[in-house]
């Protein structure tokens, strides 16, 4: 059956993929998240407030732009960046995070939680509620902590408080699991902003919701730019909600080519890269039914990748039905070929990119090389590189001292 | 009722406190089987999945050695599993595999009634219990149908929260315990926080049971941590008296 945008249906389902798999304690939330989103969704107060948030706030509609030194430089495709990197706090996450944090207020709750891997989207939360005046707590695995140094002295200027998580491979899954911990105590008082389009329903639906204003955007500019749609768009998948609110849009343009790039890390075998579409199989991890990187037991399995934000066992539910349906093709990029279009990108056009997004970028290049010159390749610029001096250092054995 | 982990820290222990439970009088054990994510556990029983997934403990294994042993036991043991698990190995020979090693059912903390449809249907099929799950968050009338889907027992989850021990446990919940046993006719057994005399004379009036963890796993502990970790047998000593402390509790009310 051909991908559809009428999903997930009232159970979140996307497909075989989604639901709701968490301890009866946390139903009760999910389902006042649930009722509370659709009223919100509906209301033009809401929307208005969003959308007022995210252009006098974020800086929207960020912008279409053509890397035209890179082009040339490839021989091929134009292409272009949509520039999440300018964003407010520097990546996509601040869309999501100013949407749920209404919600929270709107279903009177004063106390935050989220995770983060990167520490971008605990920013983006840390920023949303100094901005509501709202508690928050950011769990973050100790091993991110140490990788991403900057973003965590920031969420602490914000006034949240960083928790770090030593339990298990101490990155993004523990965090999510820690956070989900808390959540189970808290419940009554407190929203997790979850930070990808992963867990339980309705969270991977509502994740993609707010972050499709990326592709609702880079739609209405490429109509406006050169009076189509692209060729082909390219996104970095770990949750997956960057590409999740890029592609959304596209679902139902199937002349538009979509690409999912995972992370490849070291190589192909089990520990050395975190893509899980690329290498797991469909299974059970926090809360969703979807592939992920699981032993024959169950077990989840450590992953890797040099960029803490795709450093992660699962990915999103819809992710996987696009994988199932076709409509999305997934490929990975490894850690050396990222950090190369790293700095193919800071030489040619003057942009640090995340060290996420240059996974995209890597991809986009690889492609654009064999595309004739009229093709346009839009790369979702996720998020800045700045966050990533100091690993990216410490990658190529510089010492910042 | 104690909980304890398979394979924390071997098998041969796992073994060894499932005879002392039946033993002493234990009316029904839980077996956690070891899982890499638990979110609705505490740090107690964290750890002891780490330290029996660190000896790369399977379940294979596990289902060995509880086939072992279930002969020697007069008291059922139920596994206490996550979805992620039952979801990899196929659920029908999950239980086909568990109902082999002697368990007479299963406790599925991260699978809510709404998703349990399709493994309710196979347990039933084999007469293998499917025990289900109700917290001080769930709204009666869904309570009421989480009971009815139940079977072998009800679990009653004493706390908004995470497993692990607590010094005092809700006021509401006798109360909430007594409602549901007005809807209810099956075993109604308590869990989450239960770990002191005072909570089972508290509750052994409501409750058909009461299911006892982290302060079991804590002493567990005590077998494979600190430097020299504790003898076994003396390990073994200190949480049959436990047992026998809280048994007497529970036939003093």
């Amino acid at each position: 059956m051909p991908a559809t945008s009428q999903v997930p249906d009232l159970h979140g389902r996307f497909g075989a993929f989604g639901g709701r798999y968490v301890p009866e304690t946390l139903t009760y939330a999910l389902d006042q998240l649930t009722a509370e989103y659709e009223k919100a969704k509906n209301d033009p107060v809401f929307q208005a407030e969003l959308e007022n948030l995210w252009k006098t706030y974020v800086g929207r509609p960020s912008p279409l732009y053509h890397a035209r030194r890179l082009s040339e430089a490839m021989g091929g495709a134009q292409i272009y960046l949509k520039r999440e990197d300018v964003n407010h706090t520097g990546a996509h996450k601040i869309n999501n995070t100013l949407g749920q944090a209404l919600l929270t207020i709107r279903m009177g709750k004063r106390r935050v939680i989220a995770e983060t891997g990167a520490g971008q989207h605990g920013v983006a939360t840390a920023t949303a509620c100094a901005r509501f005046g709202l508690e928050c707590v950011v769990y973050m695995g100790e091993e991110d902590i140490r990788r991403q140094k900057p973003n965590v002295f920031s969420m602490r200027l914000l006034g949240a408080e960083v928790r770090p998580v030593t339990s298990g491979s101490r990155t993004l899954r523990d965090a999510i699991n820690e956070a989900l911990r808390d959540w189970m105590s808290s419940v009554e008082t407190t929203h997790y902003i979850i930070g990808s389009v992963v867990g339980p329903h309705p969270f991977p639906m509502m994740v993609r919701d707010f972050q499709s204003v990326i592709g609702r955007e880079t739609i209405e500019q490429s109509l406006q730019t050169f009076g189509r749609l692209p060729n082909v768009v390219v996104a970095c998948v770990g949750g997956g909600s960057n590409a999740a609110g890029m592609f959304y849009p596209f679902v139902d343009h199937h002349e538009v080519e979509l690409i999912g790039v995972e992370a490849g890390g070291r190589g192909d075998k089990p520990g050395d890269h975190a893509a899980s579409l690329s290498f797991g199989q469909p299974g059970v991890l926090h809360g969703s039914y979807s592939y992920v990187i699981q032993d024959e037991d169950g077990q989840t399995c450590d992953v890797h990748s040099m960029s803490a934000g795709l450093d992660y066992p699962g990915v999103g539910p819809e992710h996987s039905y696009w994988k199932e349906t076709g409509r999305v093709t997934y490929t990975n990029c490894a850690d050396q070929d990222a950090m190369a279009a790293f700095d193919t990108l800071a030489r040619y056009e003057g942009i640090l990119p995340a060290l996420e997004s240059s996974h995209a970028v890597a991809q986009a290049i690889k492609i654009a090389r064999d595309l004739p010159k009229d093709q346009i390749v839009v790369v979702c610029l996720s998020g800045r590189g700045d966050k990533d001096a100091f690993e990216v250092a410490r990658l190529k054995g510089v010492d910042l001292g | 009722m104690p909980f304890i982990t398979a394979g924390d820290p071997d098998l041969e222990f796992t073994a060894d406190l499932l005879r002392l439970f039946s033993e002493r009088g234990c009316h029904l054990c839980e077996l956690g089987i070891p899982y890499s994510d638990p979110i609705a556990d505490g740090p107690v029983i964290q750890a002891s999945y780490t330290r029996a997934l660190d000896k790369k403990v399977r379940l294979a294994n596990i289902f060995e050695t509880l086939g072992g042993v279930t002969p020697q036991l007069t008291m059922p043991v139920v596994t206490m599993v996550s979805y992620a698990i039952i979801n990899r190995r196929g659920a029908e020979r999950y239980v086909d595999e568990a109902q082999a090693a002697g368990a007479a059912g299963a406790i599925v903390p991260d699978l809510p009634w709404d998703e349990s449809a399709g493994l309710a249907k196979i347990c039933r099929q084999r007469d293998f219990n499917l025990i289900q799950l109700v917290t001080p968050t769930t709204p009666r009338e869904r309570a009421i149908r989480i009971a009815e889907a139940s079977t072998g027992f009800l679990y009653y989850v004493s706390v908004t929260g995470i497993t692990g021990e607590r010094s005092t446990l809700p006021p509401e919940l006798v109360d909430n315990i007594a409602w549901l046993r007005e809807q209810s006719s099956l075993p109604i057994c308590v869990g989450f926080g239960v770990s002191q005399k005072e909570h089972v004379k508290l509750l052994a009036p409501v409750a058909d049971g009461l299911i006892v963890g982290s302060a079991i796993v804590r002493r567990v502990a005590q077998a494979s941590e600190g430097n020299p970790p504790r003898p076994r047998h003396e390990v073994l000593a200190d949480i049959g008296q436990f047992v026998d402390d809280m048994l007497s509790a529970l036939r003093s009310v």
